[in-house]
């Protein structure tokens, strides 16, 4: 599990609000190789329902995502 | 998983900041989700896309121009405008929550790659010229352009 979590780039959204976290994320992911992962972390709690929702548009892949308190961690695979 | 290559369409009829703003909101996200994107400024939502000069040849050309001059920066929310007071405290609370400038927005989609065109009839009756527009507009087109463009989408919404 670890490998496959490890990040191939780390992305700071603290702080940014829709549309911004997606805005950046989909300009992120076009600089791993297919493949990789990105680790971005958020405090807009829109990212629950925004990023699962991006996903699914665009067919990358949410490996993971998790909670502490008001910051939001998760971890995006490029699939193409 | 949906990969579908459909389109985003938008009609951006209102030159109000809070609907622009959604609009741009909009756009920028079906484009960031890889749908290509279009908006159609047509009537008060040229405003968004003006460079803010003061437009207009004839009298009620310039008229207009004067009364409701265009500018992404200038454009002030539906309701609680209150002469300007409402556009600079929805400003304020946008910048403090951390939330992008409209400007900043149009920026971002137009980095995207979405299209901004320009409706020709609107800029006809209302007296506004190309240069009046921001170099960044696409095109100047006319309504047979957008259904085209919207028929290919499977996303349309007119703001």
């Amino acid at each position: 599990m670890s490998e496959s979590l490890t990040p191939n780039l780390v992305l700071d959204l603290k702080g940014l609000l829709c549309p911004m976290p997606i805005v950046k994320i989909s300009q992120a992911i076009k600089q791993v190789a297919v493949g990789g992962v990105i680790q971005a972390t958020a405090t807009d709690p829109g990212v629950l329902a925004d990023v699962p929702a991006w996903t699914k548009s665009t067919g990358h892949e949410l490996v993971k995502m998790e909670r502490e308190g008001k910051v939001i961690t998760f971890w995006v695979k490029r699939t193409k | 998983m949906n990969t579908e290559a459909k389109k985003c369409s938008i009609v951006v009829f209102s030159g109000d900041m809070d609907k622009v703003m959604a609009a741009f909101i909009i756009a920028t996200t079906a484009a960031a989700s890889g749908i290509e994107t279009s908006m159609f400024f047509t009537f008060w939502g040229l405003k968004a896309i003006q460079k803010g000069n003061l437009t207009g040849q004839g009298l009620f050309g310039r008229m207009i121009g004067l009364l409701n001059r265009g500018g992404i920066n200038v454009i002030g929310p539906s309701r609680f405008n209150f002469g300007g007071i409402g556009r600079w405290m929805f400003k304020k609370m946008m910048k403090d929550k951390g939330v992008v400038s409209l400007a900043e927005l149009r920026q971002t989609a137009l980095d995207l790659g979405v299209k901004l065109q320009a409706c020709q009839m609107s800029m006809d009756v209302m007296e506004i010229a190309r240069k009046d527009l921001i170099d960044e507009v696409t095109d100047v087109v006319g309504a047979a352009a957008y259904v085209a463009e919207a028929n290919q989408a499977g996303i349309t919404l007119f703001v």
